[in-house]
C-alpha cells in the first residue's frame, strides 16, 4: 500500500504521507506557482512536476532525491511551423499555435525502457524523452497524421492530450487520448498511429457527424494494469469501456446520478472495477444536489454503488480535474482532490472516504507513489 | 549600447541582471542576452521565438510593435524594459 501522495496545485506542489493518524500534508514546494502535474517513475524514483507560469510559459522540474532537491529541466518544445501551413482548427476556425500551451500528461514508459517518458500537451503535441527528461522529442508521426489537423478543443481553445497509457505486456504499445480527438493507439513505440474510437458517441456534435471517432472527446482514458486490454473511459457526455483493447467501445448509460465528470479510475487487477467522479452535466460541472459521491462499479459496468461514507453531502461544490483521483498499487487505497481544495483517501476500495484537507488551493492531479520497479 | 532590464518577478525563477549588449533590433539585442543565459530565453520567448501573449517590452519607454519577429529598432543607448503584461493577470 502507498504512503506517499504528490498533489499538484494552482499553488504548490504537496506531499501527504501516511503514518499512524492517517494521511496529512507533510512538505509543500513552489508554493505560490501553478503545478499542473507531477509524475513518479517507478522505474528511476524520479519526480517530474509541470510547471504553469502563466506570463513566463509552462516548465519541467526534476527532484532525483525524493523531493529534496529539484532542478528546472528542458521543457517539451514545438519546431518552428513551416510558412505554408495553412490548416485551421475545425470548430473554432484559428490555426493551431505550435508551441507549449500546457503539459497535460506525464507517464512513465515502459518497465523495459528506462529513462523513457512520454508527454502530452496543449495544444496536441505528444513528447518523448529517452534520458528521463533531459531532452524531449516531438513524435512527428501523430503530429503529422492528416486528422490530427481536424483535431479541435475539449475545454481549452486549443486540443490536448491527457491520458497515456502504456501496456505492461509490451511497451511499444501506447494508447493516448484526446480532447478533442478520440482514442489513438500505437503497436510500434509511435512510429505508426491509429484513431480507435468505434463506439463513442458525441452527444455535442450535429447528429450526422456523433459517431465519428475524431470528434470525441474522452475526459481520461484508464487501463486496467493486469489486463489492459480493458480500459475505461470518462468521456464528455458518457461512459464507454472496451474489452478488446480500444478495437471497440459500449456506452454505459443509465448510470445515477450522472454519468458526467472527468476522472476513471481502475481497478489495476480487477478489469470490472472502476470508479468514477459524477457531476451535473455539462455547462454547470458541480456534484448533483451539492453533494459528493464516487460511483463504483465492480462488475463492469453493469450496476454500480454510489458511496458517500465520509463525503460532504450538502452544500459542497467540489470538482474532480480529470487528473485528481488515483487508486495505487493494491486496489484499495484511492486518494481524491478537488477544485475546492478538498483532499479525501480511502483505504477500503471507496465504501469510506477520510479528509485530509479542506483547505488546499485547487487540486489540478493526484498521484501516489509508485512501487519501485 | 543598448541595455537590457528584466522585471523583478522573473528573477526568482531565472537570474536575469541588467546587461549592455550589442546589436540594432530586438531580436539582435535579446540573442546577444540570451547567448549567455539560455534558460532565460524560454521564460520570455515562446517555442517559435516570439514574445510570449503576457509579456511586454518597452524600447525608451515605447512599446515594441512587433511581437512575433521583433524587428523594432534598438538605438545605441536605448533601455530595454522587459515586463510582465498586466493582460496575463
Amino acid at each position: 500500500m502507498s504512503d506517499r501522495c504528490f498533489v499538484s496545485t494552482r499553488k504548490g506542489l504537496f506531499t501527504l504521507e501516511r503514518g499512524a493518524p492517517g494521511w496529512s500534508v507533510t512538505r509543500a514546494h513552489f508554493v505560490g506557482d501553478n503545478v499542473t502535474l507531477t509524475m513518479h517513475d517507478p522505474r528511476s524514483g524520479d519526480l517530474i512536476a509541470a510547471l504553469n507560469h502563466g506570463h513566463f510559459g509552462v516548465k519541467l522540474h526534476r527532484s532525483r532525491t525524493g523531493g529534496d532537491t529539484w532542478e528546472e529541466i528542458a521543457a517539451p518544445k514545438y519546431p518552428e511551423k513551416p510558412a505554408d501551413y495553412v490548416p485551421k482548427m475545425p470548430v473554432e476556425g484559428t490555426p493551431v499555435d505550435w508551441s507549449l500551451k500546457l503539459v497535460w500528461a506525464l507517464e512513465p514508459g515502459g518497465a523495459n525502457e528506462p529513462g523513457v517518458i512520454w508527454c502530452g500537451t496543449l495544444p496536441g503535441g505528444l513528447f518523448k524523452s529517452t534520458n528521463g527528461g533531459d531532452s524531449w522529442e516531438l513524435n512527428r508521426a501523430l503530429w503529422d497524421e492528416p486528422l490530427r489537423e481536424q483535431w479541435f478543443g475539449g475545454g481549452a481553445e486549443q486540443p490536448g492530450i491527457h491520458s497515456i497509457c502504456v501496456d505492461p505486456r509490451d511497451s511499444q504499445h501506447v494508447t493516448v487520448g484526446v480532447s478533442c480527438g478520440g482514442v489513438w493507439i500505437t503497436h510500434d513505440g509511435g512510429k505508426h498511429w491509429k484513431l480507435r474510437a468505434k463506439g463513442m458517441r458525441a452527444a455535442f456534435m450535429p447528429p450526422d457527424k456523433q459517431f465519428e471517432e475524431n470528434v470525441q472527446d474522452p475526459h481520461l482514458v484508464a487501463q486496467c494494469l493486469a489486463n489492459p486490454d480493458v480500459l475505461w473511459v470518462q468521456h464528455h457526455n458518457g461512459i464507454f469501456r472496451s474489452i478488446d483493447g480500444a478495437e471497440s467501445w459500449t456506452e454505459i448509460t443509465d448510470v445515477a446520478p450522472s454519468t458526467f465528470g472527468f476522472p476513471v479510475a481502475v481497478h489495476p487487477r480487477d478489469p470490472h472495477t472502476a470508479w468514477f467522479v459524477p457531476g451535473v452535466s455539462d455547462e454547470k460541472r458541480y456534484p448533483v444536489d451539492g453533494r459528493v459521491v464516487v460511483n463504483r462499479t465492480r462488475d463492469g459496468g453493469r450496476t454500480f454503488d454510489t458511496l458517500t461514507r465520509g463525503l460532504p453531502q450538502q452544500h459542497a461544490y467540489d470538482l474532480v480535474f480529470r487528473h485528481a483521483l488515483d487508486v495505487d498499487a493494491t486496489g484499495n487505497q484511492l486518494v481524491m482532490g478537488t477544485t475546492t481544495g478538498s483532499v479525501w483517501t480511502t483505504d477500503d476500495g471507496g465504501d469510506s472516504w477520510h479528509a485530509v484537507s479542506s483547505n488546499l488551493p485547487p487540486v489540478y492531479a493526484v498521484r501516489f507513489e509508485k512501487p519501485r520497479v | 549600447m543598448p541595455s537590457i532590464r528584466f522585471t523583478r518577478n522573473i528573477q526568482r525563477h531565472v537570474e536575469c541582471p541588467t546587461r549592455d549588449v550589442e546589436g540594432g533590433t530586438l531580436r539582435a539585442v535579446l540573442d546577444a542576452y540570451f547567448h549567455g543565459n539560455e534558460r532565460a530565453r524560454g521564460y520570455v520567448l515562446d517555442d517559435g521565438g516570439r514574445l510570449r501573449k503576457h509579456m511586454a517590452v518597452f524600447i525608451d519607454g515605447r512599446q515594441i510593435g512587433d511581437r512575433d519577429q521583433l524587428t523594432d529598432p534598438v538605438p545605441s543607448g536605448a533601455v530595454v524594459d522587459i515586463v510582465q503584461s498586466l493582460s496575463g493577470g
